[in-house]
């Protein structure tokens, strides 16, 4: 019985810490693909341009991944401003967006890896911090050890933060307000006298920035290669509809819950299960809740 | 002067006939030398991005190395050798379509595998439906449902490698004296057919399986899977897995720690010099398969040695983006192709079965040693060896590049190191 619940104890801790890191590499994605409705499938890729900058910055200058991270932002932020600029102009304005815009994304996806590939080579990428490779471990009782490794918990507590302040920057703040709003009645917002393109704009800029952290974040927990961001596009895009379209809080849960089910899975059914239970948990939200967990239904807008 | 033009016109033609044969008769013999002097194309596909082409760059590298070479010789059959290749991206669906644009558009003279059992796999049907010899670069057990006359492998694992690959490893770990055993192991074929091989060589050791899990690659986190294999407290953990896997594992194991006194075996990747460096002492303890390494035993592959060390100086020198080191591959994808080059000039021809008939019946001398292929074109015999990580002290690249950190445990006839428990070695 303490075996039990000492497997079960750490797989719920590694599941919920798990949540967190799935969380900052979907947080982005909320933002333009939940919230703006522009389908950035190079969003996971550019994570991973994120995680190559962590990279370069920490085993060229010593830098931190995190601190690597957070200097990468404004980075980020302008490309993501440059983006949307070109995608508005190209695509959205001549409401071309739907497949043609996806084609685009798809092409900047291919150009960031192809980048990656010619820069860094193809070979796996590892950072160095000293929270890697160690654990904290709580030892309750005599059987039960509860173990968390470091290198979870700084991307859980980084990823908290980020997402509580990106919530909080989408509720209380007149821009954030404004960016909302756009989500649900552009026209209505235009008439107002704000304009709903440079809001987009700065919104979808947002959500690119969250790569640099988000890919410090991903150096930090697994080794990356510069094709990594195709394997993880599926889940990345399961946790936005789970958690439904548009809201942050909503992916974070939804993105806790998928950490703790591969976890408990992976602990007492076997790891190969993992994928299988997430997607079998979105498409039984989605049976009952169309619009996602957090999700508002058409009618409330 | 009708009959002077008319004179004139005659010599014009006849000039005009001479000058056109003499163009005509050039280009026919140009046609003909430009035929006699076409390259000799090999094709192939190759794992140039994606998860493995960590090994698939260094191989290609290998193989332009061993082009030149030929070239510089006069190349086969007095052909110049050119390479056609194509990314597969690590992803077996882009296979087929490859191999099958190298015969028909590029119409390819020979063809040799990409890297890797998944890669390999799907394109065996078309290697056998064409009726080629297909050289294969480290596919475990791929013609084992086949059974296809043509095709040769150059992974050293004997002719019945799953059971080959690890036997050294469970010979090694017998010393430990385990009774169970945890086997992990990547859904993926070469992964499962590991599995298959180190669960036949536990069953003949009397071990007790008491925990076996395959994962998933895309999984991000690895502790909840050590942790239910140390519930079951194995005294040794058989682990076949990916680079991506590979890492996870080694990172899992420093962060919950085991109490098994042997881990590894199977583990691709750890070879490669990224994750090397990467990890560093975290892969201290391990134990884990391997080809070639700088131990000073290992002159037993007369060649290998200058060979890695030519591709060095070209990495550096050209500031390619590939394995530093190239220890894991660089002899071998060399071989392989030079195996296909020394059957085709004794040969004479490109004729498939004759080229076949010819390295069925041969001992070739090549960069990794003696070559002698036996049942369904694998190794007459095992020369899978097992290392140690022992001794890693940061996470400099360069000492890999000297002896000690990978010590050789089996065979016994070129060991330089003991194995010491799992525990025993870390801090």
């Amino acid at each position: 019985m303490a075996v039990f619940i000492d497997l079960l104890l750490n797989a719920l801790v590694i599941g919920i810490l798990l949540g967190g890191f799935y969380a900052a590499l979907a947080i982005g994605l909320s933002i333009t693909f939940g919230l703006l409705d522009v389908v950035n499938i190079a969003h996971p890729t550019m994570l991973v341009l994120g995680a190559f900058i962590a990279f370069l910055l920490n085993s060229t200058l010593g830098i931190d991944p995190i601190l690597a991270g957070v200097l990468s932002t404004p980075f980020f932020f302008i490309l993501g401003w440059l983006i949307y600029q070109v995608y508005y102009n190209v695509f959205e304005k001549s409401g071309a967006e739907s497949l043609r815009g996806l084609a685009f994304f798809f092409g900047l996806l291919f150009i960031i890896e192809v980048g990656l590939v010619i820069q860094f080579g193809v070979d796996h990428r590892l950072v160095e911090a000293p929270y890697i490779g160690e654990s904290w471990n709580i030892i309750i009782g005599q059987e039960i050890d509860v173990a968390i490794p470091f290198r979870l918990l700084v991307a859980f507590v980084v990823a908290a933060i980020a997402t509580l302040a990106i919530r909080a920057y989408l509720t209380r703040t007149f821009f954030g307000r404004a960016v909302r709003a756009v989500a649900q009645d552009m026209m209505a917002l235009r008439l107002m006298g704000v304009d709903p393109i440079r809001v987009k704009r700065i919104a979808f800029a947002l959500g690119v920035a969250t790569a640099g952290v988000g890919g410090a974040l991903m150096i930090i927990v697994l080794p990356i290669e510069p094709s990594l961001g195709r394997l993880y596009l599926g889940n990345v895009f399961a946790i936005v509809v789970l958690g439904g379209l548009g809201s942050i809080s909503g992916t974070l849960l939804a993105a806790v819950i998928i950490g703790v089910a591969e976890s408990i899975v992976a602990t007492f059914f076997g790891p190969s299960w993992g994928p299988a239970v997430s997607f079998g948990i979105l498409l039984a939200v989605l049976a009952f809740r169309p619009e996602g967990l957090f999700g508002k239904t058409a009618g409330a807008h | 002067m009708t009959r002077i033009l008319a004179n004139r016109v005659r010599v014009w033609l006849l000039v005009g006939l001479f000058a056109a044969s003499v163009v005509l008769s050039g280009s026919i013999s140009t046609t003909a030398q430009a035929q006699d002097k076409d390259p000799i194309k090999i094709g192939f596909s190759m794992a140039l991005t994606g998860a493995l082409a960590g090994g698939g760059q260094q191989s290609l590298l290998a193989m332009q190395i061993w082009a030149e070479d030929i070239n510089k010789k006069g190349g086969l059959l007095g052909r110049q050798v050119e390479l056609v290749f194509y990314d597969d991206q690590t992803n077996p669906k882009n296979v087929p379509g490859i191999y099958s644009k190298l015969i028909d558009i590029d119409k390819v003279d020979l063809i040799v595998s990409g890297y890797g059992t998944n890669l390999i796999a799907p394109a065996m049907p078309i290697a056998i439906e064409r009726e080629m010899v297909f050289m294969g670069l480290f596919g475990m057990d791929n013609n084992s449902k086949w059974k296809y006359e043509k095709y040769f492998q150059i992974l050293p694992a004997g002719p019945d490698p799953a059971v080959g690959f690890s036997q050294y490893w469970f010979e090694a770990v017998a010393g430990l004296k385990p009774k169970t055993i945890a086997v992990i192991a990547a859904d993926a074929e070469f992964a499962q057919n590991l599995k298959k091989g180190a669960v036949t060589n536990a069953e003949k050791m009397g071990l007790e399986i008491v925990y076996e899990q395959n994962y998933n690659p895309k999984t991000a986190d690895f502790t909840p899977i050590l942790r239910a294999a140390n519930a079951k407290k194995p005294d040794v953990i058989y682990i076949a897995s990916y680079p991506n896997g590979s890492a996870g594992l080694v990172r899992a194991l420093a962060e919950v720690g085991t109490d098994a006194k042997a881990v590894g075996g199977g583990m691709v990747g750890l070879q490669f010099s990224g994750l090397m460096a990467g990890l560093g002492p975290m892969l201290n303890g391990i134990s884990n398969y391997d080809f070639f390494v700088p131990e000073p035993t290992m002159d037993l592959y007369p060649g290998a040695g200058d060979l890695i060390k030519r591709y060095q100086a070209k990495v550096k020198e050209d500031n390619l983006k590939v394995d530093a080191l190239g220890y894991y591959l660089v002899p071998w994808s060399y071989a392989y192709v030079d195996i296909l080059g020394q059957a085709v000039n004794a040969v004479g021809s490109l004729d498939q079965d004759a080229i076949a008939d010819y390295i069925r019946d041969t001992k070739f001398s090549t960069v990794v040693g003696d070559v002698k292929f036996g049942k369904n074109g694998e190794w007459d015999r095992s020369r899978t060896i097992v290392v140690q990580y022992q001794g890693i002290e940061n996470n400099d690249l360069e000492q890999f590049a000297k002896p000690g950190t990978r010590k050789i445990m089996l065979p016994a006839d070129i060991s330089t190191g003991e194995l010491q428990t799992f525990g025993a070695l870390r801090k």
